[in-house]
């Protein structure tokens, strides 16, 4: 595997200069740049030494929140260590206290791609932009299957995909408000069903449930690891 | 002369054919199918949302939660993915452990499909003698974890525990008694793996029996040969994987192209469709269970002879064992660490993927050094396949759509999530 991962990063820095390689634990994460994003998955499609003839996911992520803990421990007093929880994680506000919050960087698009003939695996990545509209350029011209992966990605995390023929909601329930994936949507959600005695069927009405964690997010840099970490720091 | 006119008809979310909760809009122009809409989502639970709160190992149950014939493929491709990015690797006992349930999962999956799929098409009788067979599944299931179908058994690190040496037994009951009893314990005097091996023995015939019924039967080939016939080039454009990809003459299986757990030490073959209709599909998944026979039994014979650990000697991922926890202070600690808040995992990026029985299974989970995954996406071959439906059943007749649906061997646990 890692000569493979050497190989194409090789082919990948030869015939792409502006993309960004890193070497992940079992593979390789190049980032485009989102104009050059189509014509990157075309010449991996199309180029003999990548052969990336099939897309086998794409989906969203939202980097809101990305290194945040919640539980800190970093000052000792005489009763104890400090407890500080920041609420901030998906778990920890309804939908009313919901914050608009917005960073640099902060929505991306992931596709998986896999050369059926060559046997190899590349992940590429893009973020989408930071003003204006949230709008990335859909792969379907390239590989028509992402197209409910895409349809995915817009209903959960709002990215608009240019070019996409069918761009609708597909998971969540006809008229739903808001995208759920997104780090500053309430875990508990917005609106339950019930069934109305009076009315005779179902209708929403605002969640009755409270928001609550029961394992706050902790980050710890091991020392198991300091030493891998430093590899990559290095490289 | 009256207008004749298309029109718009709803099928499902609670049509039996409907494998679930899938609501298909089909526009027909007479019987035949014009174009096909798929609603999905009416089973979204938001797994990978509730993943993202809860420490990694609070989450494997609801890998089998997701496709829920096929549940311990999917805890595979999650415990591999956090494996991976911890750096850590399951001892090769757990490895032979879980290529072999991997199989069992398959032979599992593959009866549901060829039960239901029987089914939908009128093959009545095929459905009792599927899930008679599906039963003793559920019973290795049991024995091994304790729980029918949601196991949680994986674990990174390896597996919760090791074999079990006494395969339960039925009690006399009203109803089992007598020579019944006695058949129905004829397999269990042993261990597990006396078990599985008497099934593995046994297997095959069964399999010549579900053959007897359908490969040369006429009202089957009728209702298969030649429907929702897929190419190979098609078939990658649209991300099929699995049986779909292979019935259409594509050899790509991940056991053998990528391979994981075991699979590179058992000796097993691929089969591969020639047509890419319905009727190869079915030879493909048939000769699959066969294969998946040959894998359990040379699994059997490797883990009778070869005791060891099932878990990595590591106890910032695995908790130690009761009697050291009683006795050793930091053994206590770790297992109080590890079940309040969970180990961290490296910050970093990782995409697995297993060959699930439906195609490929993936994870790609993002950390960020934390005790939770910072994203999950999982990757559910269905999904792809679904999306195509529409492709597949244009110009086919209404009731097509069914056997197309069965082909596709649908369970919306894992396209809805």
């Amino acid at each position: 595997m890692s000569n493979f991962k050497y190989q194409i990063s090789k082919d990948l820095a030869a015939k792409l200069p502006d993309v960004e390689i890193v070497e992940t634990t079992n593979g390789v994460t190049c980032t485009v740049p989102l104009e050059a994003w189509v014509e990157t998955a075309r010449l991996l499609r199309d180029d003999k030494a990548f052969q990336f003839e099939q897309c086998v996911d794409v989906c969203g992520v939202d980097y809101l929140t990305f290194g945040e803990a919640e539980w800190q421990t970093d000052g000792v007093s005489s009763t104890g260590f400090s407890r500080g929880i920041k609420a901030k994680g998906p778990g920890r506000f309804s939908w009313h206290e919901r914050r608009e919050e917005s960073m640099p960087n902060r929505f991306a698009v992931v596709a998986q791609l896999l050369s059926v003939a060559l046997n190899h695996r590349l992940t590429i990545k893009c973020f989408a932009p930071d003003e204006g509209m949230l709008m990335v350029p859909s792969l379907i011209d390239v590989w028509p299957g992402v197209n409910w992966f895409e349809r995915e990605a817009f209903d959960l995390f709002g990215i608009i995909f240019k070019g996409h023929p069918d761009l609708r909601r597909i998971l969540t329930d006809y008229g739903f408000i808001g995208h759920p994936f997104r780090k500053d949507f309430p875990l508990i959600g917005n609106v339950e069903v019930i069934y109305d005695e009076e009315q005779q069927r179902v209708v929403y009405q605002p969640v009755s449930i409270e928001p609550r964690v029961l394992v706050p997010k902790t980050i710890r840099r091991d020392s198991r690891y300091v030493e891998n970490m430093n590899d990559q720091e290095a490289s | 002369m009256p207008e004749i006119k298309n029109y718009t008809m709803n099928f499902g979310p609670q049509h039996p054919a409907a494998h679930g909760v899938l609501r298909l809009i089909l526009e027909l122009d007479g019987e035949v199918v014009e174009h096909a809409d798929p609603h999905v989502g009416l089973l979204h639970r938001g797994t990978e949302k509730l993943a993202e709160s809860k420490p990694f190992n609070q989450s494997i149950g609801y890998m089998d939660r997701l496709d829920y014939v096929s549940m311990m493929c999917n805890e595979h491709a999650y415990v591999r993915a956090i494996e991976q990015l911890l750096g850590i690797e399951a001892p090769i006992r757990a490895q032979y452990i879980r290529t072999m349930f991997d199989e069992i999962t398959r032979v599992r999956n593959h009866l549901m499909w060829i039960g239901t799929h029987g089914l939908d098409l009128g093959a009545m009788a095929l459905f009792l003698y599927a899930f008679r067979e599906r039963e003793q599944c559920m019973d290795m299931y049991e024995a091994v974890s304790g729980a029918r179908m949601h196991a949680t058994y994986y674990r990174p690190g390896g597996v919760y525990r090791d074999l079990p040496d006494h395969m339960p037994q039925y009690q006399e009951s009203k109803w089992t008694k007598g020579k019944n009893l006695a058949y129905a314990n004829e397999w269990r005097e042993g261990s597990l793996l006396d078990f599985i091996d008497a099934f593995a023995d046994d297997f095959p015939s069964k399999i010549a029996e579900y053959r007897t019924l359908l490969q040369d039967n006429r009202i089957w080939k009728q209702r298969t040969v030649g429907i929702g016939v897929v190419s190979p080039e098609q078939a990658k454009a649209w991300g099929f994987t699995g049986p779909m990809l292979r019935g259409s003459g594509v050899a790509w299986d991940l056991r053998k192209k990528q391979t994981y757990a075991a699979y590179d030490k058992v000796d097993f073959d691929v089969p591969v469709g020639v047509n890419g209709d319905c009727y190869d599909r079915y030879l493909v998944r048939m000769e699959e269970m066969v294969q998946s026979t040959r894998i359990i039994k040379q699994c059997v014979e490797w883990l009778r002879n070869n005791p060891g650990p099932v878990m990595v000697d590591e106890y910032k991922v695995a908790p130690p064992d009761r009697e050291m926890m009683k006795e050793d202070m930091e053994s206590m600690i770790h297992h109080f660490k590890l079940f309040t808040e969970g180990y961290t995992v490296p910050a970093g990026e990782v995409y697995t993927a297993v060959e699930a029985p439906k195609g490929e299974f993936g994870v790609y989970m993002i950390s960020d050094d934390s005790n939770k995954p910072f994203r999950l996406k999982l990757r559910a071959p269905g999904f792809a396949h679904l999306s195509a439906m529409n492709d597949m059943v244009k110009g086919h007749m209404l009731a097509d759509v069914v056997a197309v649906i069965g082909t596709m061997d649908i369970v919306f646990g894992e396209i809805d999530r």
